[in-house]
């Protein structure tokens, strides 16, 4: 009998108390703005009314060439603004890194702070200023590279179908390499000191030493400077839009779907803002982010070794 | 006993206040706008100079931020809180508020006679029965240079075609000044002072503009390409690295005395006379032959229209006949040199330049830019992709041929013209 009377736990109202303000507010600025961008995109205007339309936003979108040409452009853009990041953003940051983490290197709190600070500012300044620094007209690059005899390879990057989506990605690099940095350092100061120890012990010094004791311990980092360069880029829209305008000029070179989708979203000039598909585009940009996000965490995160000290 | 008192005055004044207010048999108008830059303009001299002749009528100019003002305006009607007098934007918004029955029919309005067809045209319906605004201002196209460079150089005012490219090669050959001062960078310059500058003449003004809309004609029409295939030409001409010049650069390049001609908007005279150290002269956009008849762009810009919702729409009209008047005509487009009235009757304005632009509505014939009347209601956007388009034929991206099929592929998308 006595194992039938359970004893009855009594409901834990604390942990519902302490969890309320963070679910509240992440619920009120987060879960349903998103909620309700999935519902917009789902419907219509027609003559002033809302109507359901089920997925016919997507069809349009993905059928009709007007939309189509526009939303690949875009996406093959943003792949290969990503593609630059990771390829010059990060290693850049970790080699920064592992020189800052060198105990030898002078002054590396004044090259922490001086690498650092453009992330801090604003994007306007940035791509006003690079726009200036860049300017064949006055800008200071087709002056220096005259002083060094190569004036002839200054062409006005940002104006060229063919280099301005990489001058704005590299623009966008020289801006953030600061992140990734700062992160892969704090990563390198957490390795223990024995562990070098005994890797030099073992006669494991120098360039080999980073390779193969430093490099391994630091992945789970990279793994997270990933990621998180991943989901920025494809938010993407703040340095475009400052440096080349919504029209993402030259031919639509420069656009990403971030400004796409303000295009489509707020409309501009004379063109009149659609909220629904803007609504599908942001929609799509979710469903990428989500999607990537996912292959990271299921793929790849639990793949990655672990040490424990 | 503070608060007591406070309070005690606090309603005090605030009776005494709508005594006042009671009081005064004056009407007070509100105007909307967007023109910030104005206010003085309204406050010092547009306002006392009607209240002067209307007492008992007293008018605010409350002008909100550019980019805020559409949204604004239409929280406010929705509110039922707007101003009796609405500063329209030309064509689709303001129609929208027409058709929303925010804006009163104006068709009647004593004054309205004073202004053309095409002046009213951005402020109609489609087929042109109703007006729901008084035309203000217009912008014209057409080319500033610097008179000094000309002077030196010895080259004629060009008036034909073959004359402005022969200036154009003169200036380059000679190397002191950049022949062109524009830049693609910002697109909309290669668009509007650059296609819908030179377009009129070949397309014949409204002639070719009302036949596009009704689908008589197409952008892949002879008319429509040359205009690209002049653009074309003006690459040569164009500064270093232009394709990364943006539209203030193009300004001071100009402003500086570095480049001798700048395809302009009349807009850019104010700015212009405060910043350039040397004489400066405009001709309007060159036609194939001489004695061709010219076509100017002569652009609708601003507009004001009545609130449907006032509650002094009596008043109101009083104001905007006044608006539609020679007086206020005369008043404005001396203010702001580069913005000319639309008034049928000639306004004797005290700038020089602004005399030179406003002088060809006399010789060619007006028209407003052919991609702003209803072909812009759709995806793609006509306009936006002009302005890419444009810029792809000077980059030498898009050949004339292939920019003007693809304009009129997006438009044939969704426009259909009614036969």
């Amino acid at each position: 009998m006595a194992a039938d009377i359970r004893p009855k736990r009594p409901f834990r109202w604390h942990i519902a108390i302490f969890l309320a303000p963070a679910v509240l507010v992440y619920t009120a600025i987060m879960i349903l703005p998103l909620a309700g961008t999935l519902q917009l995109s789902l419907f219509r205007n027609i003559e002033q009314h809302q109507v359901f339309v089920g997925l016919d936003n997507f069809r349009t979108l993905f059928g009709d060439p007007n939309w189509s040409v526009n939303f690949w452009n875009a996406l093959r853009n943003n792949v290969w603004f990503f593609i630059i990041h990771m390829l010059v953003q990060n290693p850049i940051g970790v080699m920064l890194a592992a020189l800052l983490s060198s105990p030898r290197l002078r002054f590396a709190a004044f090259y922490r702070t001086a690498i650092f600070v453009p992330t801090i500012l604003s994007f306007v300044i940035v791509g006003f200023a690079w726009k200036l620094i860049l300017s064949p007209l006055w800008g200071v690059a087709p002056h220096m590279m005259d002083l060094v005899g190569l004036k002839s390879l200054f062409t006005p990057w940002l104006g060229k179908e063919e280099y301005a989506l990489t001058a704005l990605s590299l623009i966008s690099v020289w801006q953030f390499v600061g992140i990734p940095m700062m992160l892969i350092y704090a990563a390198l100061l957490s390795i223990p000191e024995e562990v070098i120890e005994a890797a030099e012990c073992d006669g494991i010094t120098g360039l080999s030493q980073f390779w193969k004791i430093k490099l391994p311990l630091i992945l789970p980092s990279i793994g997270i400077i990933s990621i998180l360069t991943f989901v920025g880029n494809f938010n993407a829209f703040d340095l475009i839009y400052t440096a080349q305008g919504a029209l993402a000029g030259p031919n639509y070179s420069t656009d990403i779907l971030g400004t796409f989708l303000y295009r489509a979203f707020f409309g501009f000039q004379l063109q009149v803002g659609d909220p629904n598909m803007g609504a599908a585009i942001a929609t799509m940009m979710f469903l990428i982010i989500l999607g990537g996000v996912c292959v990271y965490l299921f793929l790849v995160q639990t793949r990655l070794r672990r040490y424990q000290f | 006993m503070t608060t007591k008192l406070l309070t005690a005055l606090l309603l005090g004044t605030s009776i005494l206040g709508s005594a006042g207010l009671a009081h005064a048999e004056d009407v007070t108008l509100n105007i909307e706008s967007w023109r910030g830059d104005d206010l003085a303009i309204w406050k010092d001299k547009l306002i006392p100079a009607f209240e002067a002749k209307n007492p008992g009528i007293k008018v605010v100019f409350a002008p909100s931020a550019p980019t805020e003002y559409d949204a604004a305006l239409g929280a406010k009607l929705a509110a039922g809180s707007a101003g009796d007098l609405i500063t329209c934007r030309p064509f689709d918004k303001s129609l929208e508020l027409y058709k929303k029955g925010n804006l009163a029919d104006l068709s009647a309005l004593p004054g309205m006679e004073n202004f053309s067809p095409v002046a009213k045209s951005a402020w109609q319906t489609d087929d042109g029965k109703a007006s729901f605004c008084v035309p203000m201002a217009s912008v014209i196209h057409g080319f500033i240079y610097n008179k000094d460079a000309f002077d030196k150089l010895g080259i004629k005012v060009p008036t034909t075609r073959d004359e402005f490219f022969a200036a154009l090669d003169k200036i380059k050959a000679d190397g002191t000044y950049i022949p062109m001062a524009m830049g693609t960078k910002d697109l909309w310059e290669a668009a509007t002072m650059g296609y819908q500058n030179i377009g009129p003449n070949y397309w014949k003004g409204e002639d070719g503009r009302a036949a596009l809309i009704k689908g008589t004609q197409k952008l892949t029409d002879k008319d429509w390409v040359a205009p690209y295939e002049e653009l074309a030409k003006w690459k040569p001409y164009l500064g270093d690295g232009f394709e990364a010049q943006t539209y203030p650069d193009s300004q001071n390049l100009f402003t500086l005395g570095r480049a001798a001609i700048y395809p302009a908007g009349s807009w850019e005279i104010g700015l212009f006379n405060t910043q350039a150290q040397f004489k400066m002269g405009a001709f309007p956009p060159p036609v194939e032959k001489a004695g061709d008849t010219c076509y100017i762009s002569d652009h609708t810009d601003i507009g004001m229209g009545l609130n449907a919702a006032s509650k002094h729409a009596d008043a109101a009209k009083t104001f905007l006949s006044w608006v539609a008047s020679p007086d206020f005509a005369t008043i404005y487009a001396n203010a702001l040199p580069g913005f000319f009235s639309l008034n049928s009757s000639p306004v004797k304005m005290a700038d020089p330049l602004a005399q030179e632009f406003v002088s060809w509505r006399g010789k060619c014939k007006s028209t407003i830019r052919s991609t702003y009347q209803i072909l812009s209601r759709g995806t793609p956007n006509l306009e936006n992709e002009t302005w890419v388009e444009s810029a792809n034929v000077i980059n030498g991206t898009d050949t004339p041929e292939a920019a003007a099929k693809k304009l009129q592929t997006g438009l044939d998308s969704w426009y259909k013209p009614a036969k």
